[in-house]
């Protein structure tokens, strides 16, 4: 291939992204940055003026940022302990052999290719709906009173919205993740009257450790940064109750206008996603050389 | 283990799976059957769930209210338009690092990754602000822009992993044959190349088609997709349940039905090739 590709040529095949993505990198990461230290509103241009870390006491001192880091860190970890839990679940039993193993895979896989904003929507109005929503019949059809979900527990109907659209994802990879387990082990541990239950636990629990890694971590940068789900059921409330660090930073900025506090709380956003990212980098990096 | 009981086994496994299935596919299969009901049967107590009388007026009422073929084609240019844009940008890198590797190759790949790790809302602010001031705020291209940035690195990866399995002595072998460049080019390395190009192509489109951060934050009437048209039912008006139904629907079951085709790829793609 040398003659091919010198290292010239190789170089030039790669400036173009790499290039791109080092300006996606750095030009508005630096802005936010720069805007993170201003005084600025656009409802007042041309008022723009240093404030050096005022900004970030002002959001590291808001009661709303305290609920809003608790919220995203609840929206996190509840998605992931029910999918990670229900998605082991369904893939041991979608690995069983079945009838029409093909299309309940389907079926199940589905919710992940729903739009965000369709998947809020049907969940909010037409199951959750205190009063036409398929919730509310099923209530009064064993007598019980009709709970409105996203007035009385706004947190955790967006979590159950949001594991709806992850369950397809882990179960996918997990399941994936099983299929390449070794028959053969499995039979021989079978056969030396290993239960059920122990053949689990130290033989399909173990296989599936890198998998389950890799699911946690990919599921936690998208699930620090949940925004439509919220916005179109909740919009954040009542008052903060839903509100996650994403949205909070959304609402600052073009809803209150706030150029210099959206941005501090950007960059806080930003902070906390890398301490995530940089165990994701590892678990990849060490894949990279095997 | 005797067979009838195997048998047994697998009627029980079968029913539990399919009852799991159909309650997890429900909220999709409950807005495709509401989709075709009038506005009030949508909302009667006891819903039905099969005996009603279909109507496609929904439909009808969609389009004619609110141009929904507008948003539709929004989307489909957006979506095709960035992955188009990022395929041609990133195919050249992918194959440079799969086929000339350095010792950088490693970490330049590590970096594009850490790119797609920044959350969204850590530049709202400022590519709201750029986007005003060029005027690229609500328009197709401006989105095309974004979502083609916010992608590339998955592409490149996916194409990465990819061609890392084309054997190199197939190449070899073709010049030993006498192939020339270009004869190696189109008939050995293209067809080999193919089908990940198109599995690359189909995860980004549906990637691109779903995106509901960028587009809910830098449209509104006029370049909104479909994920920003259909937040606009979060304020309704009357009676909406069939016509919400119907407008979504129409937006996802191109997705769904690009979706199931590619269900490996799925995986792997979302993994940056970590499980396969």
């Amino acid at each position: 291939m040398a003659t091919l590709h010198t290292r010239s040529a190789a170089r030039l095949m790669i400036a173009p992204s790499v290039l791109l993505l080092l300006a996606w990198m750095i030009v508005p990461l630096a802005m936010t940055i720069y805007f993170s230290f201003l005084r600025y509103n656009l409802l007042m241009p041309g008022m723009e003026e240093f404030a050096g870390f005022s900004n970030y006491k002002y959001f590291l001192t808001d009661p709303a940022f305290f609920q809003a880091l608790f919220n995203t860190l609840a929206i996190v970890l509840g998605v992931l302990f029910i999918t990670v839990v229900g998605g082991i679940a369904l893939a041991l039993l979608l690995d069983q052999p079945m009838f029409g193993q093909g299309i309940v895979r389907i079926l199940v896989i589905a919710p992940f290719l729903i739009m965000p904003t369709v998947a809020a929507l049907v969940w909010k109005n037409m199951f959750m709906n205190p009063v036409n929503g398929l919730f509310a019949w099923l209530a009064k059809l064993f007598g019980l009173q009709p709970f409105d979900f996203l007035a009385n527990a706004p947190l955790m109907s967006v979590i159950l919205i949001v594991a709806w659209q992850w369950l397809p994802f882990a179960t996918l990879i997990l399941l994936t993740a099983l299929q390449s387990l070794d028959e053969e082990q499995k039979e021989a541990a079978q056969m030396d009257g290993a239960s059920a239950w122990s053949r689990f636990i130290y033989l399909v629990l173990p296989h599936l450790s890198r998998a389950i890694t890799v699911v946690i971590l990919i599921q936690t940068i998208f699930l620090l940064s949940v925004f439509a789900e919220i916005l179109v059921t909740t919009n954040g409330g009542p008052g903060t109750q839903s509100t996650n660090l994403t949205f909070l930073v959304y609402a600052q900025a073009l809803l209150q206008f706030d150029v210099g506090g959206a941005s501090a709380g950007g960059i806080i956003a930003v902070i906390l996603a890398n301490i995530v990212a940089f165990f994701l980098m590892r678990m990849i990096g060490k894949t990279l050389e095997a | 283990m005797a067979r009838n009981v195997s048998t047994q086994r697998k009627i029980v496994v079968t029913v539990v799976a399919w009852t799991i299935g159909i309650l997890i596919f429900f909220p999709i299969l409950w807005t495709f059957l509401t989709s075709f009901k009038t506005e009030a049967e949508a909302i009667a107590s006891p819903p039905s769930l099969f005996f009603f009388d279909w109507t496609t007026e929904n439909y009808h009422e969609v389009q004619s209210r609110s141009n929904y073929l507008l948003h539709f084609m929004n989307s489909v240019v957006i979506s095709f338009g960035s992955t188009l844009i990022g395929l041609i940008i990133a195919i050249p890198s992918a194959w440079a690092m799969a086929f000339s590797p350095t010792k950088r190759t490693k970490d330049v790949l590590m970096w594009m990754l850490s790119t797609k790790m920044m959350p969204s809302v850590g530049v709202l602010v400022p590519m709201y602000l750029l986007f005003r001031n060029t005027g690229l705020l609500d328009t197709r291209t401006g989105l095309v822009i974004v979502l083609t940035l916010i992608n590339l690195p998955i592409i490149i990866w996916m194409l990465y992993t990819y061609f890392k399995e084309i054997p190199g002595e197939i190449l070899e072998a073709a010049r030993m044959d006498g192939a020339s460049l270009s004869k190696e080019i189109i008939y050995v390395l293209t067809p080999m190349a193919i089908p990940g190009i198109a599995s690359t192509l189909l995860l980004n489109i549906i990637l691109a088609w779903n995106e509901a951060f960028w587009t809910l934050n830098l449209s509104a009437a006029k370049a909104a997709p479909l994920t920003a048209f259909i937040a606009s039912y979060s304020s309704p008006e009357g009676l909406f349940y069939a016509k919400l139904s119907a407008a979504s629907t129409m937006a996802i079951a191109p997705i769904l039905i690009l979706g199931w085709f590619s269900q490996k790829q799925l995986v792997r793609g979302l993994t940056f090739g970590a499980v396969k």
